[in-house]
Parts: structure tokens; sequence; C-alpha cells
């Protein structure tokens, strides 16, 4: 399997994500800078994490606009997998890769800790590793998460089966009480129709291991590894 | 040509900034603000002279950059 790691200017968990896809991969990710037209042949495509751009005027707009989306866009549309975590979301929502838009947290604060998650569906490339229904333990890192779109868009996400993660109480239980940043129906993730794009808020690449404080985020990797080799 | 660009929330989004600076108006003693939304104002200098190229000039920079459709409303003004 090969990776590919979009860099911006601001991108800082594209070093993270590719130190992640490594470790299961076995072999170094392709980091590709923002400026370059295209993205050599690959498996999978990652919009890393961090504040592209300073995120002036929308986070994730200027890079949305980055010569290498178009390729990125084009590539999405012919079915490579393509995964965005935090400003990578907010990149591929931007890009209208993904639909809704990623609004400043209901409390105007950066969130800065680990969330509980709930696992949707087990049956993606994303998520094979995991059970469904399953709680899982991923941090945040972000002021604007708070997940938006409107009810038609809405309803054709939940009726459609393409959210991702929620937020969540040990339980799995998704209430307001567990919802950090606002976002509607606590939604944390989602996919494309095809299943192929995953946008998601909390950051996977950063618990891989225990000495980083748990391996939560590893079996996202593992299972791309598994569904992409 | 100048152009003002006001890109404001659409109506039903909510506007947690806005909300901050109503509480904050209503903490200082200023009463009788019914709300207040947040939004942006961008001015643009542009060599056109012509309005109506101009206005489907700036209006296609606000679909493809400058809003979020999405979330956000804008309005042209010209001068």
């Amino acid at each position: 399997m090969q990776a590919s790691v979009i860099v911006f200017p601001g991108s800082n968990c594209d070093r993270d994500v590719a130190v992640a896809l490594q470790e299961v991969m076995g072999r170094p990710c392709d980091m590709i800078w923002h400026g370059n037209s295209t993205v050599p042949q690959t498996d999978l495509i990652v919009l890393p994490g961090g504040f592209s751009f300073g995120d002036y005027l929308r986070s994730g707009a200027m890079a949305a606009q980055s010569p290498i989306m178009k390729d990125v866009v084009a590539k999405a549309k012919a079915g490579v997998p393509v995964l965005g975590i935090c400003n990578g979301f907010q990149v591929l929502t931007e890009s209208s890769l993904l639909p809704g838009a990623l609004m400043r947290n209901r409390d105007i604060k950066f969130l800065c800790k680990d969330v509980l998650l709930t696992v949707e569906r087990a049956d993606t490339i994303f998520t094979a590793k995991y059970k469904q229904g399953e709680v899982i333990r991923i941090p945040i890192a972000h002021h604007d998460g708070n997940y938006f779109a409107d009810q038609d868009t809405l309803s054709q996400l939940e009726n459609d089966g393409l959210v991702a993660f929620r937020y969540a109480d040990k339980q799995g239980q998704t209430e307001a009480t567990s919802n950090p940043n606002g976002s509607q129906n606590n939604i944390a993730g989602i996919y494309s129709p095809d299943l192929k794009v995953l946008g998601l808020m909390p950051h996977p690449e950063r618990l891989i291991s225990d000495q980083l404080g748990g391996q939560d985020g590893r079996l996202m990797f593992e299972s791309l590894v598994e569904a992409l080799s | 040509m100048k152009a003002r660009i006001t890109v404001t929330l659409k109506t039903g989004v909510l506007d947690p900034q806005g909300k901050a600076i109503e509480h904050a108006l209503d903490g200082l003693g200023f009463e009788g603000v019914n709300s207040a939304r947040q939004g942006k104002l961008i001015e643009l200098d542009l060599e056109e002279t012509d309005k109506d190229t101009a206005m489907a000039q700036v209006t296609q920079m606000c679909e493809k950059l400058i809003a979020n459709t999405v979330i956000e409303n804008y309005a042209i003004e010209l001068e």
C-alpha cells in the first residue's frame, strides 16, 4: 500500500499521520506539497490536521483552492480513498467532497481533550477493525468543529448511513451532554456516498501506541492497510 | 471601482460569536438589543469600470471563495 499526505502551509499533523501510517504500512508516505498539480499514483490520500493558511477567511477555505486540490477532487471522484482529519475535514467540506460545513464551536472555545465516539458502522475501509457501535477514545483539538448541514442534507446523511462517528458517553449514548462543540446530531465524522471519503474532527493519528496513551486510533490505519494492500 | 461585500450567516444558523456579543452588551447594561449577528466585511478595489461586469465578477468570487453558501449569505455593493 502507498499513501500520500498533502502538506499545506500551516499543516501541523502531517508528520503525525505519516508516522502512524508508516508504523502499520511498514513504508514511508509520500509527502505532497500543496503547490504541486498532481498526486502520484497512490492508494490513499490524507488531508492532515493543522491550520492551513492560518485559517484565513474560513478554516480550510484557502487550502480548498490549492493547485493540488483539483487533482485530489478528481482522484476522489475516480474512487481513490481520501481521509481528512480535523483541518482535512474542513478542506473536504470546503471542496464539496463532503456536504455541510464546520463552524465555530458552540462555546467559542478551542477544545483540546480526549472525547468518546461511537463507531457508527464497521463495514468500511476505514473502520473494519472496529466493532459496530463500539465506543472509542480519540483526542480532539479544534476551534471550528461544529458540524452544520441543512435539514435535507442531514436527513440524507442519516438515511443513507453516512455518519461515521458520533460524540458519545461511555455507554455509547449520544446525548447533548456528550457533544463538545454543538455539532448537529453529535456528528464527529461523515462518509461520502461511496464510503471512500471520510472526514472527521478527532485525531486518530494521535493515539496509535501505548506510549501516546492508547491505541484506539491505530485500528483505523490498520483497517486501511488491510483493505488497500 | 470599489466593491464592498458583506458576508453574514444565514438565518437559522447558530452564531455563537453573535450570541457572545449579545450577552456582553447585556452585561454592560445596554438594554433593548434583541439579537446580535456577526459577519465579515471584505473590500475590493477593482480595475473593472462597468457596473454589470463588475457585479458578475464579484458574484463569481463570492460563490467560489469569499462566502461558503452552505452557511453564509453575501451582499455586494459597488461604487
